[in-house]
């Protein structure tokens, strides 16, 4: 009798929770290579580890050595003047060539291509281009010249090294773009028309509807942008080793070698947790300031809701 | 004042033309910086193809060669023979064909789990996909890499192939943003007909999906094929590369051969122009569509 009835609450249970299998792969994949290793790390980090060694516990040395670090307060300091620079600019250019590939002009389809391809270009692909462009005498520089510039020596420059990288991630700013061409694209006219009636010109649709309807993919682009930046690596790994003169090594960078050059795992573990720390860190400020300038439509979305 | 401008033609007139002027101006402006930008944006990729077809002695010409007069086509049958290319190009497809059709499958999967099935603990387990967004993966990279070390996995495609199986927050969020905006009457109508929710998946749901898929897929492709932190960890010996990190090698070896690094990455970036044309009319669509912005 009482396996009948646990045999049927068990059928109960399944009915009602058949659904749990298709999200088992994610599950699966979420312990074994997300949680597990997140975990994992924080606790190697407490360890001096030389890979091929035995993990030795230090408690917080490696936080306490970290902290006194030249090397990883250069890192700091250019990983955030690479934000800085990159993320407002970034979103400034994204923004404008949406906009303008939201107008109505004939043969879009090939200035979409234009401005979306070099995004899709692989981050060495594009950082070999650029290398080449930016030769002291190369193409970038002859541009300039005709404008009457003497362009600097940008990638053997430390002064030049690390703004000619954020010239880089403007060019592969496509995919923002997409998002905030997404983004007009789904305004309703209906408010265009309303500015209209109300005898308003290009400037006032602009300021009163398409820059209030854009703020939340302003928000998210800003969000997705910094923690984009913070982990910046490709372009200084293959264009300029970190140099000249550190100007260029960044946070992830700063790991790459502790980890996979000089093998010191505990420490490129710790490093790798200030970075979560950092980036957790600006996202809040910016979840917090959110409340005062994104405009939702329908009221403030719930959590995880659509 | 009505009145007053129609006993004015003349001043009309100006009106009319201010008018008008101010309309072409605006769409004179719009072209130039269409125009202008495109070409800033396209220029550094046509300079990449006319690199790749100098012959290498004028390479560093200055002034520079604009257009080469005989293109240097031996630079692409060099560039075969300069390094294990063709391995190269082979593992770079096993790890996207592979990966785009994993990431695409598993992700639907969970996405139609989170968006149309109930469970215990379903929207606190989104929570966490959500959260993994959140958290930079160079966090989980030195475990990650003992585990796969421990698996024998270093110097091997598996460390690039096998997370795909699992599905990616991303595009699980993105699909499950699109299966949301479905009406729920389809399922409920589907299983009043005795349809089980994996024939509503495979039948109503994926069919209405196909704009938001094919995103994702686009999306996976790009990322899998132009991934280069992982590669650069997991592999080290010239035949196992992929494509994205076998470009440098012409980097460091002996010198640096423009020449062959801009064919090479001329090659890398075909696929790419490929499904981008492929994809185009699917992707605004698609990201549209998704209501990405939460």
């Amino acid at each position: 009798m009482s396996a009948i009835v646990g045999s049927r609450r068990r059928y109960r249970w399944w009915r009602d929770n058949l659904g749990v299998l298709y999200v088992l792969p994610w599950l699966v994949g979420f312990i074994v290579l997300q949680l597990f290793p997140f975990i994992a790390s924080l606790a190697i980090s407490f360890t001096k580890w030389d890979f091929g060694g035995a993990p030795v516990f230090i408690g917080f040395d490696n936080y306490r050595r970290m902290i006194a670090d030249p090397l990883v307060l250069q890192s700091v300091v250019n990983t955030i003047y690479y934000t800085v620079l990159s993320v407002p600019s970034g979103l400034a250019v994204a923004f404008l060539l949406a906009v303008l590939l939201n107008q109505h002009v004939r043969g879009i389809a090939i200035y979409r291509t234009a401005f979306y391809l070099p995004s899709v270009t692989a981050g060495v692909a594009t950082s070999i281009i650029w290398v080449w462009l930016l030769q002291p005498n190369g193409l970038a520089n002859k541009g300039l010249s005709l404008f009457g510039i003497h362009g600097p020596p940008w990638l053997v420059s430390p002064t030049w090294a690390l703004p000619a990288l954020v010239i880089v991630s403007l060019w592969s700013v496509g995919g923002s773009m997409v998002l905030f061409l997404a983004g007009l694209q789904g305004i309703p006219q209906g408010l265009y028309d309303a500015v209209a009636i109300d005898g308003g010109g290009h400037f006032a649709k602009f300021f009163h509807v398409t820059i209030p309807m854009m703020t939340p993919y302003f928000f998210l682009t800003s969000v997705l942008g910094i923690i984009g930046s913070f982990q910046v690596f490709t372009s200084a790994l293959v264009m300029t080793q970190g140099g000249p003169a550190g100007a260029t090594t960044f946070i992830v960078l700063l790991m790459y070698w502790e980890g996979w050059q000089w093998w010191r795992m505990g420490y490129a573990s710790a490093i790798a947790w200030a970075l979560l720390v950092v980036i957790l860190f600006f996202t809040a400020v910016q979840f917090r300031l959110a409340r005062s300038w994104v405009y939702y439509e329908y009221g403030r979305p719930e959590s995880g809701g659509s | 004042m009505m009145t007053k401008t129609l006993a004015q033609p003349a001043v009309m007139a100006q009106v009319w033309m201010l008018r008008i002027a101010r309309r072409n101006a605006h769409r004179f402006l719009t072209y130039l910086l269409l125009i202008g930008g495109s070409i800033v944006f396209v220029i550094p990729l046509l300079w990449m193809v006319r690199t790749s077809l100098l012959p290498s002695d004028l390479i560093f010409a200055d002034p520079p060669v604009w257009l080469p007069t005989a293109p240097a086509w031996t630079n692409y049958v060099q560039m075969w023979t300069a390094g294990p290319f063709l391995d190269w190009i082979r593992n770079s497809t096993v790890v996207t064909a592979i990966g785009v059709v994993a990431l695409t499958l598993s992700s639907t999967l969970a996405a139609y789990g989170f968006a149309r099935t109930r469970f215990t603990g379903r929207d606190k387990l989104f929570l966490l996909v959500l959260a993994t967004l959140m958290i930079p993966f160079q966090v989980r990279l030195v475990p990650e890499y003992m585990l796969f070390n421990w698996f024998g996995w270093v110097n091997t495609l598996y460390p690039l192939i096998v997370p795909s199986l699992f599905g990616s927050a991303f595009y699980i969020f993105i699909l499950r943003q699109f299966f949301l905006t479905l009406p729920i009457e389809l399922d409920e109508a589907a299983a009043i007909d005795g349809a089980s929710s994996w024939a509503i998946l495979w039948k109503i749901m994926l069919p209405l999906a196909r704009p938001a898929i094919a995103t994702v897929a686009a999306f996976a492709f790009i990322d899998q094929w132009n991934d280069f932190l992982r590669p650069t960890i997991y592999l080290y010996t010239p035949e196992n590369l992929t494509l994205a990190v076998g470009i440098r090698w012409f980097a460091g070896n002996n010198s640096t051969q423009f020449q062959l690094m801009m064919a090479a990455s001329t090659v890398t970036l075909l696929p790419m122009i490929i499904v981008f044309f492929i994809a185009q009319k699917y992707f605004i669509q698609g990201i549209a569509l998704t209501g990405i912005k939460g």
